[in-house]
């Protein structure tokens, strides 16, 4: 009898470690070995590619294209996720796979465990509908549209009443700052503008995820940084999956809590920032961010010593909190030669940053 | 060596027999199904006749008035319009004014036509490299093919009268409007398909809230070849009993009449002049808010 109540008092606990345990098996977006050839008999190719052959032997020999190769990616629900690659890596090919703009010649892409490859059209069209967004490197905004018109669209296809549409639209258009903007016509806005409608856009169909090809890569660079601050801001609200691509790993950085780097179609390296700019996996990668601002990436608590390890004196101390960026105090450490206790949100030391731990991290490996 | 001097011909009578079982097949055919062919195209027959007797009967000052509003409908612009209305009171008072009103009859019913087929033809074209590849010829057909030729056939099956030369028309005017309705289709951006595609529009929808109206511009010019060549078919319609201008350029050729040829054939190329600019006018129109031709 006891031990009944035992387990009915618990049985909210374990029900909970259960779905832990399921949530953790289950990514938001899952892509296993994917495979994407371009060209006349992409099937007749396959074996080679996955023998190993070369994008350049394949193009030599066939005329077919490799666009992706055996890419395999987890993606976690409420994450931006970046995928970073030069042009011709197989970026943009990736992200139209999630949606089905491009089919794969192989492999498997499930979404909230829906295999996306099994849908037909017209579970495709829903998927679509709800699901996801997607925000475009040229905007791809529509020119006979009027602002609001082009915010509204995917509820349009939804078949959503005018009225509400509207409303929506208008909630939208004001997030994103464009309020006044409404009835005019893109052609009439400046670039920056007119990618904000194009996040208003996606913004609007309230789909958990959004997919951003190059979104902010045709702007200049001032007009960028905004748009990143206005995206960081918006997600930190909106808790939403964003798969975002870009060649600008100063953007992946700031943006990503998970970066992949791709090369040639082929995934070179998955990891948070710290681990790319810190552990780069091959030449590749270390040649990208050879050039970045560390302290732009690096996190107080990342290069910090573990408080257990003992305690350095001094008498200049100064206090930040364990997310800050290196490069938000570094100034005050150079100038005054102070030591940096690291504290937690409730105030608890965790670590200490001295001239050494600057030293070790700032320098080019 | 008398092969490479003579080049080897089909046997006279078989020849003969091949042309005269043809004819006599198109013969039955027309004898069996002229009829309801010619029913078929009754409805078109009354349209444009009544389309006619409404252009002659109205009083004339009320027929230039509506006239020179559809210029300004159209282009929003008044030297058009003043040169639309002298325009047509020059050709009534030289004397011209029914069978000027006839022409534009048979102009007007015969784009609507063409509108109303080669729409749809120019979007199966668009959708399908299969149907593009099937189409283009028949296209060029079209518009290669003497018109002469094809009079043959329509004559035997309809006889002489306004619809064989409203078909005879429409199969000169249809090709531009079928061909610019594929261009502008297919023109239409590749990312903003893209963006529609992903937020999940139906291939209807697709067409009908991006693709057709961003071809509009292209689809428009189509329109206005159309026109075009539908006036340049005047004159080979009245051989075969269509009243309009023609019909005193015909009498002009057998009896060398230079003036009277000369009158009807400006009077034509005033039309072409006025339906072309107002119509030009409103593709610019349509398209001036998308920024492609600034003002």
């Amino acid at each position: 009898m006891q031990l009944m109540v035992v387990i009915i008092n618990f049985f909210p606990l374990i029900y909970e470690i259960v779905l832990l345990q399921d949530h953790c098996k289950m990514s938001k977006i899952e892509i296993n070995n994917i495979y994407k050839i371009f060209g006349n008999k992409p099937q007749t190719v396959m074996q080679m590619v996955k023998d190993g052959a070369t994008k350049e032997e394949v193009l030599e020999k066939t005329g077919h294209t490799v666009g992706l190769d055996n890419v395999s990616l987890k993606i976690e629900e409420g994450e931006t996720f970046v995928c970073m690659g030069l042009s011709g890596s197989g970026k943009s090919t990736l992200i139209r796979h999630l949606n089905r703009l491009i089919e794969p010649t192989s492999g498997e892409i499930l979404v909230e465990g829906t295999n996306v490859m099994s849908l037909n059209k017209q579970e495709l069209i829903e998927f679509r509908r709800h699901k996801m967004s997607m925000v475009f490197q040229r905007f791809g905004l529509f020119p006979h549209k009027t602002v609001i018109q082009n915010v509204a669209y995917g509820l349009e296809m939804r078949d959503i009443s005018q009225e509400e549409r509207d409303k929506i639209a208008m909630e939208k258009i004001e997030a994103v700052g464009l309020s006044g903007f409404e009835n005019q016509y893109p052609n009439q806005l400046s670039g920056g503008m007119q990618q904000r409608v194009g996040l208003a856009r996606a913004l609007a169909t309230d789909s958990d995820i959004m997919l951003m090809d190059e979104a902010f890569s045709a702007l200049d660079p001032l007009i960028r940084s905004d748009m990143q601050k206005q995206l960081i801001s918006l997600q930190s609200e909106l808790k939403k999956t964003i798969v975002f691509i870009t060649h600008d790993l100063d953007e992946s950085l700031r943006l990503g809590n998970h970066i992949a780097i791709l090369n040639a179609g082929k995934l070179v390296q998955v990891g948070t920032p710290v681990d790319i700019v810190m552990n780069p996996a091959d030449d590749y990668v270390a040649a990208f961010v050879k050039d970045v601002n560390r302290a732009k990436v690096l996190r107080a608590k990342v290069i910090m010593t573990d408080a257990k390890e003992g305690q350095p004196s001094g008498e200049n101390r100064l206090k930040v909190h364990e997310d800050e960026f290196l490069e938000e105090f570094l100034p005050k450490i150079v100038l005054k030669d102070v030591i940096v206790d690291v504290v937690d949100s409730s105030g608890d030391i965790k670590g200490y940053i001295t001239n050494k731990e600057l030293q070790s991290s700032l320098v080019k490996s | 060596m008398d092969f490479f001097n003579k080049i080897p011909v089909m046997d006279r009578d078989a020849l003969r027999e091949l042309k005269k079982g043809i004819d006599l097949s198109f013969k039955n055919f027309s004898r069996e199904y002229g009829d309801a062919i010619e029913g078929f195209f009754d409805p078109l027959l009354s349209f444009l006749i009544f389309l006619e007797k409404l252009l002659v009967n109205t009083p004339w000052p009320i027929v230039i008035g509506v006239f020179g509003l559809l210029a300004w409908v159209g282009s929003r612009n008044y030297k058009l319009v003043i040169g639309t209305v002298v325009c047509f009171v020059v050709i009534g008072y030289f004397g011209m004014w029914k069978n000027c009103m006839a022409t534009v009859a048979i102009i007007s019913v015969s784009t609507l036509v063409c509108i109303v087929v080669g729409i749809p033809i120019g979007v199966i074209m668009s959708k399908s490299s299969r149907a593009e590849k099937a189409i283009l010829p028949v296209l060029d057909m079209m518009q290669t093919i003497p018109s002469f030729v094809y009079l043959i056939p329509i004559i035997m099956l309809l006889g002489i009268g306004k619809v064989p030369g409203l078909i005879a028309v429409c199969i000169y005017a249809l090709p531009p409007v079928v061909r610019l309705t594929n261009l502008g289709i297919r023109e239409v951006d590749k990312e903003t398909l893209e963006a529609a595609d992903a937020f999940g529009a139906t291939p209807m929808q697709k067409l009908r809230s991006v693709q057709i109206p961003l071809s509009l511009p292209t689809i428009f010019a189509g329109v206005n070849q159309t026109i075009m060549m539908a006036l340049a078919m005047v004159v080979i319609a009245s051989m075969i009993g269509v009243r309009g201008l023609g019909v005193p350029i015909l009498q002009a050729i057998s009896n060398q009449y230079l003036a009277l040829g000369l009158m009807n054939g400006l009077a034509i190329v005033a039309l072409a002049i006025i339906f072309d600019r107002i119509t030009q006018e409103y593709g610019n129109r349509i398209q001036r808010h998308r920024g492609i031709t600034k003002k």
